[in-house]
C-alpha cells in the first residue's frame, strides 16, 4: 500500500514566490533600504555620468554645426601627416596664404562662396572709451559662410578685396560696452591708428569655438592686412555647394593652391566633418569610459547584495530549516532567495533610474546650454548590469541557503 | 502485529563526527510502527530520541541501515524526492513552534500548501477549514507575536496537518507551554491520532509519555525498552 504518490510535485507558484520574497525583503526594512540605495547609486551614477559625457559630445557637435555648414577650411602651412616630403626640406618656410589665393579659389566648381580671414588684436576707442578687441579682416560673404546674422545695419559691402572702405561691423557685446543705449550705427571709431565708420551690429550668438562673435570687430580684409602689417591670411573659410561636394571642394582647393604655389602643397585643408568626426569619436570613447567606471560601482553594489543576502541566509537559518521540514525543495528555497535578490536589484535599478534622470535634469536646469541627456544604450546597460549583478551575486547565498542542513537550521534559535 | 508496518527501521545507525571523536547517536536500531499508532519516544537528553525523529521525518539520513516508509525505501531518494515525501506524508510539530514571524497565522498555516504549489482558491478553503478546526478563526490575521503560546502551537499543528499527512512527528510539543495549555495541545494531537494519523511524540515528561499506547525508551542511542514487545519478551 504505497501511499507515496509518484505524481510530480508542482513547483511553488510564481505569484506566491514573489509575495514570499517581497515579505522577506520587507521584514528587514533598513537592510532592504540600504541595499536598494547602493544599487540605486550605481545606476544613477551610470545615468548621470553618461549624461555628462554624451552631453559634452553633443555640445561640441552643436558648436561645430554653428560654425557654418559644409565648411572647408584652408590653413597656411602643412601639417605633416604623410611622412617626409623632400620639397619641405628645400623650402622650409611656407609661402603666404594671400588674398589672391583666396580669390583664385572662387574658380572651384564645388565652392559656393568663401571668405578670407585675418585675425589680430587691436584697440577700439570712441569718445575716450578704450577697449582691446579681436579684429577680423574678411569680406562680404563671411556672414553667410559663418552663419552669422545682422541685428542692425548691414554687413561689409561687396567691393574690391584689395581695397576696402573704412567700415566696420561690431559684435553685440562691443556695441553694449562702447555705446550703451545710444545708437552705434554711423558712429566713427578708431581701431588701432585708423578711423572706421560703424555700419552694422552682429546679432548676439554666444559661442563659436574659440572665437566669440559677440566680442568681434569685423573690417575689410585689406585694411586688416595694413593694420597688422601682414600679407598672409589666418584662414580661408570655404562653403561647398552641398554636403556631397565637400570632398570635391577640398580637392579643388588643394589643387588650386598647389598650382599657385609652384606645385607645392604648403597649406592644410580640413573639413568640418573630419574635425567633427574626430571629436565625436573622442568624446564617444570618453563617455564609454565614464560609463565603465560607473559600472564598477554597480559591480560593487552587486557584491554588497551578495554579502547582505549571505547575512540574511545566516539570520534566517531557522526559517530555511522550517521550510525544508514543510516540504520545500532545494530549488524552491534557491528561488525564493534569488527572487529576493532580483527584486532588491530591480527596485534599486528603478530608483537609480529615476534619481539619475532627476540628476541629469538638474544639470540641464543649471546649465541650459549643456545638453545633458543620458544616451539610451547607457541607461539600458546600467539597468541590465544592476539586474544581472544582483541576480549573479544572489546565486551564492541562494545556494548556501538551499544546502543548509535542516536539523542544524531548526535547532538554531 | 498483522498490519504491514508504516514505518520500518532495520539496523539503522547514525554517527556524528564531533572533532576527532565519533558520537553514536543511534546504534543498530530496529523499530516498526504500524499505521495509526500512538508512540511516545522517551529518554534522557542525548539519548538519540530527536535524532530518531529527524530520521523518521527524512530531515536526516542514516549512516547505515534501511528505512522503509509505507513499504518503500526512502533513504535512497534524492533530496527533492524526500522533500516531496515530507510535504505529502509527514507533519512536524516543534517545541519552539517555528512559525515564520512576518507571516500571519493563516499564512503560516498556508505555507505547506504554498510550497506544494496548490492553487490559491483551494488553499484558502483548506486554511479556513484548519482555522475553524483549531478555533483560530478570530486569530487568522494575527502575527505570531500577537498570539499566546497555546495559540501558536495550535497554528503549528494546523500547519502540520493542513497537507493531511499520514504521520505527525512532535518534538517536545508541550515543552514551551504551561500545564493547562500543554494538556489542550496534547488533546488536539490525540484527536488527530483518533482519526487514524500515526502520532509519534518525543518527550521526557513521563506523564505525557504514559498517555501513549506505546512507549519507546531510548538510552545512549539504543532502544532500551519497547512496550509493544513486553508481552512477547516476558
Amino acid at each position: 500500500m504505497s501511499a507515496i504518490r509518484r505524481s510530480r510535485h508542482p513547483p511553488m507558484r510564481a505569484p506566491d514566490l514573489i509575495r514570499f520574497a517581497r515579505d522577506a525583503a520587507m521584514g528587514n526594512l533598513l537592510r532592504t533600504a540600504l541595499l536598494v540605495l547602493s544599487v540605486a547609486i550605481g545606476v544613477a551614477a551610470v545615468v548621470v555620468l553618461t549624461a555628462l559625457g554624451d552631453g559634452a559630445r553633443r555640445y561640441v557637435v552643436n558648436e561645430f554645426s554653428s560654425l557654418g555648414s559644409n565648411l572647408v577650411i584652408v590653413l597656411p602651412g602643412r601639417s605633416e601627416t604623410g611622412g617626409f616630403n623632400p620639397a619641405n626640406a628645400i623650402t622650409s618656410t611656407p609661402r603666404d596664404l594671400t588674398i589672391n589665393d583666396a580669390q583664385a579659389l572662387l574658380r572651384g566648381t564645388a565652392i559656393r562662396r568663401l571668405a578670407p580671414l585675418l585675425v589680430g588684436t587691436s584697440e577700439i576707442s570712441v569718445d575716450g572709451k578704450l577697449r582691446e578687441v579681436m579684429v577680423a579682416g574678411t569680406t562680404t560673404q563671411f556672414i553667410q559662410v559663418r552663419n552669422l546674422a545682422i541685428a542692425q545695419g548691414r554687413f561689409l559691402p561687396d567691393e574690391d578685396w584689395e581695397r576696402g572702405s573704412a567700415e566696420a561691423v561690431i559684435g553685440a557685446t562691443i556695441r553694449d560696452e562702447l555705446f550703451g543705449p545710444e545708437p552705434a550705427l554711423g558712429k566713427l571709431v578708431r581701431i588701432g591708428d585708423r578711423r572706421f565708420r560703424i555700419v552694422g551690429v552682429l546679432k548676439a550668438s554666444g559661442q563659436g569655438l574659440g572665437m566669440n562673435s559677440d566680442e568681434l570687430v569685423i573690417v575689410p580684409v585689406a585694411l586688416a592686412q595694413a593694420m597688422f602689417n601682414s600679407n598672409t591670411l589666418f584662414r580661408i573659410l570655404i562653403e561647398s555647394r552641398s554636403r556631397e561636394d565637400i570632398p570635391a571642394a577640398k580637392a579643388q582647393a588643394e589643387e588650386i593652391i598647389k598650382q599657385r604655389h609652384d606645385g607645392e602643397l604648403d597649406v592644410t585643408v580640413i573639413t568640418q566633418d573630419a574635425m567633427l568626426a574626430t571629436f565625436d569619436r573622442l568624446l564617444g570613447v570618453m563617455t564609454m569610459g565614464v560609463a565603465g567606471i560607473a559600472a564598477i560601482s554597480l559591480a560593487v553594489a552587486g557584491i554588497l547584495v551578495m554579502n547582505v543576502m549571505l547575512v540574511s541566509v545566516a539570520q534566517r537559518t531557522a526559517e530555511i530549516g522550517l521550510l525544508k521540514a514543510l516540504g520545500a525543495t532545494g530549488s524552491a528555497i534557491r528561488l525564493t532567495f534569488l527572487a529576493e535578490a532580483a527584486m532588491l536589484s530591480l527596485a534599486g535599478a528603478v530608483v537609480g533610474f529615476v534619481l539619475g534622470h532627476a540628476g541629469a535634469a538638474l544639470i540641464r536646469h543649471l546649465y541650459p546650454t549643456f545638453p545633458a541627456y543620458p544616451p539610451a544604450w547607457a541607461v539600458l546597460a546600467g539597468l541590465a548590469t544592476a539586474l544581472a549583478s544582483g541576480i549573479l551575486f544572489g546565486v551564492t547565498p541562494a545556494r548556501r541557503a538551499a544546502a543548509l542542513d535542516p536539523i542544524q537550521a531548526l535547532s538554531k534559535r | 502485529m498483522s498490519n504491514p508496518p508504516q514505518i520500518e527501521l532495520r539496523g539503522v545507525e547514525r554517527v556524528f563526527q564531533l572533532g576527532d571523536s565519533q558520537v553514536h547517536a543511534l546504534r543498530r536500531l530496529d523499530v516498526s510502527i504500524a499505521p495509526g499508532e500512538y508512540v511516545a519516544v522517551m529518554g534522557p537528553s542525548g539519548s538519540g530520541k530527536s535524532t530518531l525523529l529527524n530520521l523518521i521525518g527524512l530531515l536526516d539520513r542514516p549512516n547505515a541501515g534501511l528505512y522503509l516508509l509505507e513499504g518503500r525505501d526512502v533513504t535512497t531518494l534524492s533530496p527533492d524526492e524526500q522533500a516531496r515525501v515530507r510535504s505529502e506524508r509527514i507533519g512536524f510539530v516543534f517545541q519552539s513552534f517555528h512559525l515564520v514571524p512576518r507571516l500571519t497565522a493563516a499564512e503560516n498555516i498556508a505555507l505547506p500548501l504554498t510550497l506544494a504549489g496548490i492553487a490559491p482558491r483551494e488553499r484558502a478553503e483548506r486554511v479556513a477549514l484548519a482555522l475553524a478546526d483549531y478555533g483560530l478563526e478570530a486569530r487568522a490575521d494575527h502575527r505570531p507575536d500577537q498570539l499566546s503560546g497555546g495559540q501558536r502551537q495550535r497554528v503549528a499543528i494546523a500547519r502540520a496537518t493542513v497537507m493531511q499527512p499520514a504521520v505527525i512527528l512532535a518534538d517536545e510539543p508541550t515543552g514551551n507551554l504551561d500545564r493547562a495549555t500543554g494538556e489542550e495541545v496534547i488533546r488536539l494531537l490525540e484527536q488527530l491520532n483518533g482519526r487514524g494519523v500515526t502520532l509519534i511524540i518525543v518527550t521526557h515528561d513521563p506523564n505525557l509519555g504514559n498517555r501513549a499506547r506505546r512507549q519507546l525508551l531510548m538510552e545512549d542511542g539504543e532502544l532500551r525498552h519497547d512496550s509493544a514487545l513486553e508481552g512477547a519478551a516476558k
